[in-house]
């Protein structure tokens, strides 16, 4: 019998102004669900005094207004929401394709990422393009998302000093992990390609792309196509 | 009581580094965006009340070095925050001050004498375009204040409706004490705090350190005596709070700010206390800065207090 939710969750502290859950210290399908189904339920029935939310692999941070709220009265408040946990369904997964131009100009990591796995810039192509990824969360900027897991044969580790600048649409490796870089942003990732899609549209109600929750995959394209795409 | 509206802020130099800010945007932590907003918002807030604005108005702040700016209708507008030195046609205006700037009249800033920012606030507010409900840009994607960027030469801002009455107002001089520049951060300790050695965690807060160059909205980058976290484990990516201190496998230590990351992988040694967070917002590159270990119950008292001054109604003078 699965133990009761509120087991597993641990309650830290995190400034005077926020509190972060914990559902274990790993990332696993179990703790990113128990997570949405938090998020969820906060979304459904906000809690007066709560600022922000900011979902993780395995932790919610709650920030909260610290004049209207203490830590031990909104942990009080979060486990009532715990205990019903179980009972908050999870709507079926989006499922959304992320156009990729790998390699060239686009990929500027590709062959080297290849030649560290011994195998052609093809294979890693197909096997990236091979799995479906969940968006355990989005974070870092607006509309990142972080997708797991990469096949265990492509996981690679971050180049060791960042670049300054990665253009916005890239696609990258770090670990077992791959996401876009949605602006021109500094970053650590391994390029292997890019996408013309926009992953953050402020102009649009959905404002990004992915969102927590949803299942993508890539499907590699020429770069005429980009170009096509770019264009629309 | 008659209305002014249609007035204009023209640009005739932007300063170093010049957006418009209010208090941010919350709630979006699920995107990945940050809040954003006056990186000294008591100076904002204060500014704002100068010239009977809500606190939460848009204004503008300038950093290390101010600019010009022209008001062809006139304005009603108070300057907070660091001295930068300011002028209006030539002659020196003081600063924590609501005062009348006839049409045509240019305010010149000039380089800061204190600390990192100074703020211009306008009677009616700046108006832009909200995005999700702020003003406040957010200069890395580019996204709301003025076009999403610093402002240029040439830019012409649009100042809020007003009314047109209005009495002078002052911030009392010992009342502004209470807000005044401190190079101790006082912290708490962080979600990772364990993660560091007891010799680690006394020379953090018994020794000093440096901002760095590479310092921004984003993060302050410090310099010093590494404390860095005991090695081997690896950290799960969670979400950071808005003064988070991290410290990288280097053990130098980075202060996550207002256009911060919103999630990160760096263990965190503290936070800065909500009560101090404004004084990061003050912190030049090359500042000397301490800091200094809080209770949370003591984080929780020091804001309660600071919020009560500044609701105080001695606060200002008319």
């Amino acid at each position: 019998m699965p133990a009761p939710v509120t087991e597993g969750a641990r309650f830290q502290a995190a400034s005077d102004q926020s509190l972060l859950v914990y559902f274990g210290d790993a990332i696993s399908l179990d703790a990113h669900e128990r997570v949405r189904r938090l998020l969820l339920s906060l979304d459904s029935r906000p809690v007066v005094g709560i600022r922000n939310l900011h979902p993780a692999y395995c932790s919610l941070l709650v920030d909260f207004d610290a004049l209207r709220l203490s830590h031990g009265e909104l942990e009080a408040i979060l486990r009532e929401y715990l205990e019903r946990l179980d009972a908050v369904p999870l709507p079926s997964p989006r499922e959304l394709e992320i156009p990729t131009c790998y390699g060239g100009e686009f990929g500027p990591d590709l062959d080297e990422v290849a030649a560290l796995h011994g195998m052609t810039p093809d294979r890693v192509i197909e096997l990236h393009a091979s799995v479906t990824y969940l968006v355990y969360f989005l974070g870092f900027v607006p509309g990142f998302a972080y997708l797991g897991e990469l096949p265990a044969t492509l996981a690679t580790p971050r180049l060791a000093a960042p670049r300054r600048s990665v253009p916005a649409g890239s696609v990258g490796i770090a670990g077992n992990q791959t996401g876009v870089y949605p602006f021109a942003t500094p970053g650590g990732w391994r390029l292997i390609g890019r996408t013309p899609i926009a992953m953050f549209r402020p102009d649009r109600g959905d404002m990004s792309f992915l969102s927590i929750g949803d299942r993508v995959r890539f499907t590699p394209i020429s770069a005429a196509r980009f170009a096509e795409l770019q264009n629309q | 009581m008659s209305a002014i509206a249609g007035h204009t802020i023209q640009v005739q130099t932007p300063g170093l580094l010049t957006t418009v800010q209010d208090l941010g945007r919350d709630g979006l932590g699920p995107i990945g965006v940050s809040p954003s907003g006056a990186a000294d918002p008591i100076a904002l807030r204060l500014g704002n009340r100068l010239v009977a604005n809500a606190e939460s108005a848009a204004g503008l702040e300038m950093t290390l070095t101010g600019g010009t700016f022209v008001f062809p209708e006139g304005a009603i507008v108070a300057l907070t925050g660091s001295d930068f030195g300011a002028t209006l046609d030539g002659a020196a205006v003081e600063m924590w001050t609501s005062t009348e700037v006839r049409p045509g009249q240019a305010r010149c800033l000039g380089a800061t004498r204190s600390g990192a920012r100074c703020y211009l606030c306008v009677r009616g507010g700046i108006e832009v375009t909200p995005f999700l409900d702020s003003a406040s840009t957010h200069l890395l994607t580019g996204l709301g204040g003025f076009e999403g960027r610093a402002l240029r030469k040439g830019d012409v801002l649009h100042i809020g409706p007003a009314a047109s009455s209005f009495g002078k107002r002052s911030i009392a001089p010992q009342a502004a004490q209470h807000f005044s520049l401190r190079n101790v951060l006082r912290f708490t300790a962080g979600p990772q705090a364990d993660w560091f050695s007891e010799a680690s965690m006394r020379s953090f807060c018994e020794s000093s350190f440096r901002v760095g160059e590479q310092s921004n909205r984003m993060g302050l980058r410090l310099e010093g005596a590494p404390v860095p976290p005991t090695s081997g484990r690896q950290m799960t990516t969670e979400g950071v709070s808005l003064g988070a201190i991290q410290v990288p496998p280097g053990g130098l230590p980075i202060i996550l700010f207002i256009d911060q990351q919103t999630t990160g992988g760096y263990p965190k040694i503290g936070n800065v206390i909500s009560a101090d967070l404004h004084r990061v917002g003050q912190l030049r590159p090359r500042d000397e800065i301490r800091f200094e270990r809080v209770t949370f119950e003591a984080a929780r008292s020091l804001l309660v207090e600071q919020e009560r001054a500044l609701r105080s109604g001695e606060l200002l003078a008319e």
